[in-house]
């Protein structure tokens, strides 16, 4: 059972369960979709930048607990973020899923640390980056839908 | 032993000699295998089943005694290897009871069997022609008809499934009409486990002057199949999920309609002769196979008809009826769990969702303990869609897997809800 618990941490089934800044955002000026077609997972991410600042972030959708959960931790950690030190955030988090050195300029991942666990399982590392490539998405105001595959 | 009827009568004959399951899981190497620490329990069948030694050994042979190429060396090697090659045809021919082994065309597997028909018959679809498929159908039996659609200007029609996943019969024969070139129905449904009524179809389907193919890939492995009774036109499956290797499958054609049809892709083996002014075609089933084809695949393919007529297929088929029956009464029993798929006539899968539980994380629990289930779509995005649901669970069965792995199998979605309480 420690296996699964090192995945499937309190925090994690918490934010699965009750998943913060969630449903559409009003005020939005970038928006992005993100999908998984191998899992269905789908999920839209709103963010209200300005000046640089990522003022708000949510998100809807549906996923499983890691693509939920990943989603609810990241908009939690990006509020309030230069755009600049949210991609270096993003920089760190794939570096704690890939187990590879976290790159110089990558930001403290605080919270999102509860996440490491997804390492031991290769196949569910998409799952917990989809929020984050929907974000470079949005960043970037791409159209396309992102796709994890 | 075939049935007058491919239909579910395989699972309702007088008392087979049971299968002795213990004993013949010992055929299968892979099942000693441990996961996790766990000893592996396989109930990923639909996807592809595991392969019996004889198989294994079917293969190694090939290459070991007599590799060569097929139908035109004159050595000793090539013929040992051409004999091989179309024993196994025969072997095919017979499991399926087509009247003439220039029925029994091999390719890659079901998606190359339906692309194949799909390229070539329906060279003659007209603007405005029909084709109808059901709302159960696996991606391979939607997106080929599709492409057709939109190179030929026909018009794909969907018959409606109920809400336990059965085929409406009356949406079916309500969509046929003058314009209906061509039907292509699933045999049993690979998400849902439902077998069709398809002498009833096919019937329907040809008062209409419609031809009708079936994708047989999940059927084949669990119920009888008599192309002659069912009279299908085409019937295609993969070898892979029949305890045959990957990369091999079959198409069945009536010979009147596979005579009648254009060559899909060029190449050796397929000619009769070759100039610059034009070519001419081999005569069946050569015509459809040009280039060198997966020989080691089709004699293994032979090799694991042999395995499943020994065992009989009607015990067999009781066997997994028996599982299902089983996984179907503890499934009733287990709180937050909702099945996808109950119709009437099923075999062999058991699809379900767990209540506030997404399939995926049901999937990384249920490997942890050793059981290997399939999770997701399982390209069928459109019955996913039916039931309102993003993806499911589902367990198949195979004739190695015992009650006790159907028990793992619970007592591992017992620990779900413990991770997820």
């Amino acid at each position: 059972m420690s296996d699964l618990r090192d995945l499937y941490q309190e925090v994690i089934i918490d934010h699965s369960r009750r998943p913060r800044n969630f449903g559409p955002l009003a005020q939005h000026n970038h928006r992005a979709e993100g999908f998984n077609p191998l899992c269905g997972d789908r999920l839209t991410l709103y963010l209200k930048v300005s000046d640089g600042i990522i003022e708000a972030a949510s998100f809807e959708g549906v996923g499983c607990a890691i693509s939920t959960a990943s989603a609810s931790l990241m908009t939690e950690a990006l509020k309030g973020k230069p755009v600049a030190q949210a991609e270096a955030l993003f920089a760190g988090f794939h570096a704690l899923l890939t187990g590879e050195p976290a790159p110089p300029d990558a930001a403290p991942l605080g919270k999102l640390q509860v996440l490491a666990g997804v390492q031991e399982f290769p196949a569910r590392i998409k799952c917990a980056t989809l929020a984050w490539h929907t974000l470079n998405a949005a960043l970037h105001d791409r159209e396309q839908p992102v796709s994890t595959e | 032993m075939k049935s007058t009827t491919s239909e579910i009568k395989a699972l309702q004959t007088s008392a087979p000699p049971p299968l002795d399951v213990m004993q013949l899981r010992r055929d299968f190497p892979i099942l000693e295998r441990r996961v996790h620490g766990k000893p592996l329990v396989y109930l990923d069948n639909a996807a592809t089943s595991q392969k019996p030694r004889c198989v294994i050994d079917s293969e190694a042979r090939y290459y070991t005694e007599c590799n060569a190429n097929i139908h035109r060396g004159i050595h000793r090697l090539s013929q040992e290897a051409t004999d091989a090659y179309e024993a196994a045809r025969e072997t095919v021919r017979c499991f399926v009871n087509a009247a003439r082994r220039e029925e029994i065309v091999f390719v890659r597997g079901t998606t190359e069997a339906i692309n194949l028909i799909a390229a070539s018959y329906g060279q003659h679809l007209e603007p405005g022609d029909e084709i109808l498929i059901s709302a159960m159908e696996h991606h391979s039996n939607i997106v080929p008809w599709q492409l057709l659609c939109a190179r030929s200007g026909a018009v794909l029609r969907v018959a409606a499934i109920n809400d336990a996943g059965e085929l409406d019969a009356a949406s079916f024969e309500s969509l046929l009409g003058e314009r209906t070139r061509l039907v292509a129905v699933t045999h049993l449904s690979n998400a849902l486990g439902t077998i069709t009524p398809l002498k009833q179809l096919i019937t329907l389907a040809h008062a209409y002057g419609a031809v009708v193919l079936v994708d047989g890939a999940q059927a084949v492995p669990h119920l009888a199949v008599d192309v002659q009774a069912l009279d299908c036109d085409f019937y295609a499956f993969s070898a892979h999920k029949l305890y045959g290797p990957t990369g091999s499958g079959v198409l069945y054609g009536k010979a009147a309609l596979l005579d009648a049809m254009p060559p899909w892709q060029g190449g050796g083996d397929m000619i009769r002769e070759v100039t610059f002014a034009g070519s001419t075609w081999n005569d069946l089933p050569y015509k459809f196979e040009a280039g060198t084809p997966n020989i080691a695949g089709g004699i293994a393919l032979g090799a694991a008809i042999r395995y499943i007529d020994e065992l009989g297929l009607d015990a067999i088929a009781a066997h997994e009826h028996a599982l299902l029956d089983y996984a179907t009464t503890q499934a009733a029993a287990t709180p937050g769990l909702r099945l996808i798929g109950t119709a009437r006539s099923k075999a062999s899968i058991l699809s379900f969702v767990v209540d506030g539980v997404h399939a995926h994380d049901v999937g990384t629990i249920l490997d942890m303990e050793g059981v290997a289930v399939r999770t997701g779509h399982h390209c069928a995005m459109p019955v996913m869609a039916r039931f309102g649901v993003p993806a499911t669970v589902r367990a198949s069965f195979a004739l190695y897997n015992t009650l006790a792995e159907v028990d793992a199998l619970f007592a591992a979605l017992a620990r779900v809800r413990e991770v997820f309480a």
